[in-house]
């Protein structure tokens, strides 16, 4: 009876628990909702006087469509490069004794701190005209992983130092490469891991504005981050139906892409390794 | 930049099968050929752009004007101003506040309690869980702006709309509070990954054992999980208070307003130095809160291992 | 087994020495001297040249940029091969604020590269010629650039916007001018009479007073406080300083906080004080001013101080991001009056405050001679009026806007009333922190100081800011 009392206490517990969790993270988002299907969208959210010409304007905008395709081209560049730079690296330095490696790694996290933020824009625009790198995708792809991998690293190292090598050892018995053990043996355990810095890398490059603004010259080039602010009048005001319009489109690839690794990949461990 | 007397070998998380022994036979060479990639590109793309960085905090150097051509060398004045200045000291302590009302309260416990709770769930409720959480953090800053403005507007928001309070000036009259549970909304979702990752790989038979043995929820969780994540926990917390005493997005909702009342760290760094193009000033604030960031640091490792000592000795 | 530890710092040393390379190369760019021959390039049979400004079709500013791609380019272009010379011009559309896309310019500028024809805001001319990104006209061009027939046609207030120490950085398009909008519906409510222009700043607070006895209708608007940014110098301390007898840089010193400051800061304390002519929480807000725009085309603001674009592009009925449907009807305008007739800057018994941007060259151009004949070629009599076929607007050529803005009385009242009385900013690398600190000062006197403290806060700054008291005059 006290057994089932508790039980029911606990469900409840959980339900507000649960309700209360989406009710804090979708209430925000109502603005999101509504204001694209509105007719005239204020800053405030309202029920609207419902239209689809937002989309229509926005179809006729000559930039808003490429530059998703644009942002596209960024995220899984520099997702690629991170992950994998990252989880080689991780490895190596989680398997490898190298003195002084997690401070060095601290240290270089501490340091990208500073490169994404707007102090470094001289030197890395500079480094960035010196290489021939100004107008490339390419330089922002490689500009924007610098300032990443110490994170992703951290992050990677973790879930490799908390894997254990046994299954490791029994591989290299059988005569596999260490890329064979890495890519079939170390990858299917550590993949959270890997899918937590995908997701997470894709979501930076994503938002960032900064770096492909100042590096990139051709607006045909431009990600969504930088066309997303071309929707500001002359005085700096906003408008508001292509602006809530084109947040909308904007965000729809960065949650299909973490429906399609939570998916995929999953955010957790099933493997029967462990069990 | 790390003090020398910095405890190196402990400095990170604590992996209790940390291997040295080389399991996959990788040896010198080509564990080297395994970190080169990242290494060069850290080199070239972020050492090397760093240091020039601060470098540029011992000069007067701006970007336009006579500073511009002909920067000065002003030797440690700018870290002098930076010191010296009362608004900086406030922006300090409210970044401090920011820092553990959001990232170390807000984020860890709520991403935590997320993963916890939907460990063992699936299908369509986790999937809007988790979707929702998610995209409050994904979705890019000048977007949320927009959201939360909408959210605490005080004439026609929808909180006021919702707690029957018009005319509730949130974003005036609670600054501080706005922008802390704003940054535990936008940052949630990846203590709620990280933790929901390290909770799936704790073996599910630790679980079922604590389940069988009537432990409480609590019990289970200090016994059975906290132990095998602690080094998950202390990378979550390195790395979102790290990007928390970054973090910009606040600016876009209050300005660092009213009258400086939500100024933190980076709105501060806004407005005094790259508002004005003062870079030099801007790249020595950079080293500050780097310094500042060690020390946060080296308290967090400290409490964990305190915490692993008593969970050792109990 | 690991890295020993000499192996590894051996690896860190070269790394090191590779960085000392780089940064001993890097720190060698920069100084390259490109040509500074006015003629290199003259006679080339086909070249290329790229216009950048802050304007993208479908965004910000898209009026500009269809009208750089669809009139000017192909204009230039078959003038260019009717003389036997092909010529290609890009068009590199921006659209983002004007800090970003001001630090994207100067990055540029820095690397010697970038567009050959970009515009700058006229209060960068100054910052930029100081760090030696822009050089002066005749300097880039030779004796072309004081031979353009478009001068007799720019008056010399206006000129000044492209000017720093007296010598030409390019040209400026347009310009505008600040006014008092007024809300006519709520002031036929209040009693007050149609066509009003206030004399005296008093006039402004009675008109105040009146309206406030209106349910639900802010008064006052005056721009203040940071969060609005640039809006409250140009739209508020500006303005009111000018109307209080001073500028802000003058006879090479600022002005410190002196009787002309307190007046002002006097003034918003009239406004945000006790009396509640204004609403100081919209002062504070991070969209403040995209609200009160928001509330003055709803019919809820009386007074409000704003440049001519906010009639134009903010009200506009058909294309306005606050649009004002009754606009033409509803909306009167008015000088803004000096504290007291006659005691404004220059004697002045109105004023107001100007800006506008400048198309400049870049100084590493490699067709100069060109470049300058695309330049002219833009702010020609034709091309300007096809810029301004949509939307009238207040260009700075005379002859072009006695033809466009004759149908369009608001435009014309600001080209006739408002321009002769109007004054320009500092183009000085230091002017936005001064501009700053005046923001300040309105805050704080929002959040109840008192104008004396705020004003004496203000100074002490302010000698902070622009290298001590010898170079600031209290006034």
């Amino acid at each position: 009876m006290n057994e089932t009392v508790r039980e029911v206490l606990r469900r409840i517990g959980l339900a507000t628990f649960v309700s209360a969790v989406l009710g804090f993270f979708s209430l925000p988002l109502l603005w999101l909702a509504f204001a694209p299907f509105d007719a005239d969208p204020g800053i405030s959210a309202s029920l609207p006087e419902f239209t689809l010409h937002n989309f229509q304007l926005l179809m006729d905008n000559p930039y808003a469509l490429a530059s998703l395709r644009n942002s596209v081209l960024l995220a899984v560049g520099t997702a690629a490069l991170v992950v994998t730079a990252a989880a080689l690296a991780a490895y190596a330095l989680s398997r490898v004794r190298v003195p002084g490696r997690d401070a060095l790694l601290y240290v270089l996290l501490l340091l990208s701190s500073i490169i994404t933020g707007t102090a470094a824009m001289v030197p890395i625009f500079l480094l960035a005209f010196n290489l021939h790198l100004v107008d490339s995708r390419l330089g922002v792809i490689l500009v924007l992983t610098g300032g990443l991998l110490p994170a992703a690293i951290f992050l990677l190292k973790d879930f490799t130092d908390a894997t254990p090598t046994s299954y490791e050892e029994a591989a290299r018995v059988f005569g596999a490469s260490p890329l064979q053990i890495l890519r079939h043996v170390v990858v299917p355990v550590i993949r959270p891991g890997l899918a937590t810095v995908t997701v997470w890398t894709v979501a930076q490059v994503w938002g960032d504005f900064l770096m492909p603004f100042l590096l990139l010259r051709d607006p045909d080039k431009a990600p969504a981050s930088v066309i997303m602010y071309t929707f500001y009048t002359e005085g700096g005001q906003p408008d508001l139906p292509l602006i809530s319009t084109f947040s909308l489109l904007y965000s729809l690839p960065v949650v299909l892409m973490y429906l399609f690794v939570s998916r995929r990949y999953g955010f957790r461990f099933h493997g029967g390794i462990k069990r | 930049m790390a003090p020398p007397t910095s405890p190196r070998a402990d400095l990170g998380p604590p992996a209790p099968r940390d291997a040295g022994d080389d399991a996959a036979g990788l040896g010198r060479g080509r564990a080297a050929a395994f970190v080169a990639p990242a290494l060069v590109l850290i080199a070239v793309f972020l050492v090397f752009p760093a240091l020039w960085t601060l470098y540029l905090g011992t000069t007067d150097y701006r970007l336009t004007g006579i500073a511009a051509s002909d920067p000065k060398f002003v030797g440690a004045d700018n870290y002098g101003d930076v010191l010296g200045d009362g608004d900086f000291h406030r922006s300090l302590w409210l970044t401090l506040q920011f820092v553990v009302g959001s990232a170390v309260l807000g984020q860890t416990v709520l991403g935590f309690a997320i993963a916890w709770v939907m460990r063992d769930r699936r299908g369509l409720l986790r999937r809007l869980v988790e979707g929702l959480v998610l995209l409050a953090w994904i979705l890019p800053g000048s977007v949320i702006a927009f959201l939360w403005i909408a959210l605490l507007d005080r004439d026609g928001g929808t909180l006021n709309a919702l707690l029957g309070t018009p005319g509730t000036a949130w974003l005036l009259d609670h600054p501080m509070a706005c922008i802390v549970v704003f940054n535990i909304w936008r940052g949630t979702a990846f203590s709620m990954m990280l933790y929901g990752a390290a909770i799936g790989n704790v073996p599910p038979s630790h679980l079922e054992t604590a389940r069988l043995a009537g432990a409480s929820t609590w019990q289970t969780l200090r016994d059975a999980v906290l132990p095998r994540i602690r080094g998950h926990v202390l990378t979550s917390l390195l790395l979102v208070s790290l990007w928390t005493f970054n973090d910009f997005t606040p600016f876009l909702i209050t300005a660092g307003g009213p009258d400086g009342r939500s100024e933190i760290m980076s709105v501060y760094v806004y407005r005094t130095a790259l508002g004005d193009g003062r870079l030099g000033f801007g790249a020595a604030i950079s080293l500050i809160m780097i310094l500042i960031n060690l020390v946060i640091a080296l308290l967090y490792l400290r409490a964990l291992r305190d915490r692993s000592r008593k969970a050792a000795v109990a | 087994m690991g890295y020993s530890g000499r192996d590894f710092s051996t690896r860190r040393i070269g790394a090191a020495a590779a960085l000392v390379m780089a940064g001993a190369a890097l720190a060698g760019c920069g100084d390259g001297g490109s040509s500074t021959d006015p003629n290199r390039g003259k006679d080339a049979k086909s070249y290329s040249l790229t216009i950048t400004r802050n304007a993208i079709e479908g965004g910000k500013n898209t009026e500009e940029a269809e009208w750089i791609t669809r009139t000017v380019i192909p204009g230039f272009v078959a003038a260019q091969k009717a003389k036997g010379v092909t010529a290609k011009v890009t068009f590199r559309g921006q659209g983002v604020d004007d800090e970003s896309y001001k630090t994207k310019l100067a990055l540029d500028l820095k690397s010697r590269s970038g567009a050959d024809i970009m515009d700058v805001d006229g209060i960068w001319v100054g910052e930029f010629a100081q760090a030696g990104y822009l050089r002066p006209l005749p300097e880039v061009v030779g004796a072309p650039a004081d031979a353009w027939d478009g001068w007799p046609t720019i008056p010399g207030t206006v000129q000044k916007l492209a000017m720093f120490e007296e010598r030409r950085y390019g040209i400026p398009p347009a310009t505008d001018g600040r006014v008092l909008f007024c809300n006519k519906r709520l002031f036929a409510r209040a009693g007050l009479p149609d066509g009003w222009q206030p004399k005296t700043w008093q006039d402004i607070i009675a008109a105040g007073r009146a309206l406030r006895r209106l349910p639900s209708v802010t008064p006052i608007q005056l721009n203040a406080g940071t969060a609005m940014g640039e809006a409250t110098s140009m739209q508020g301390v500006l303005p009111m300083l000018a109307g209080a007898g001073a500028e802000i840089y003058t006879g090479g010193t600022w002005t410190g906080g002196g009787q002309a400051v307190k007046q002002v800061l006097g003034l918003y304390a009239q406004i945000y004080g006790p009396e509640g002519l204004g609403d100081p929480k919209l002062q504070q807000e991070a969209k403040g001013r995209d609200k009160s725009f928001e509330e003055f085309a709803a019919g809820k603001i009386g007074i409000l101080a704003e440049g001519d674009y906010f009639w134009r592009d903010v009200l506009n009925p058909k294309t306005g991001v606050a649009k004002m449907k009754t606009r033409d009807q509803d909306v009167g305008y008015a000088l803004i009056p000096a504290v007291a007739p006659g005691k404004g800057v220059r004697g002045q018994s109105y004023v107001s405050m100007s800006g506008g941007a400048v198309t400049v060259m870049n100084p590493n151009t490699k067709y100069p001679q060109q470049a300058f004949e695309l330049l002219a070629f833009m702010n020609s009599a034709e091309m300007t009026k096809a810029r301004t076929a949509g939307t009238p607007e207040l260009t700075s050529r005379t002859d072009v806007n006695k033809e466009i803005l004759a149908g369009d009385p608001f435009l014309t009242f600001v080209s006739e009333k408002v321009l002769p009385v109007t004054s320009y900013r500092p183009g000085l690398a230091v002017y936005p922190e001064v501009s700053t600190a005046l923001q300040e000062a309105t805050a704080s006197v929002v959040a109840g100081k008192s104008p004396a403290q705020a004003a004496a806060e203000y100074a002490k700054k302010l000698e902070g800011i622009v290298g001590g008291a010898a170079n600031v005059t209290p006034r």
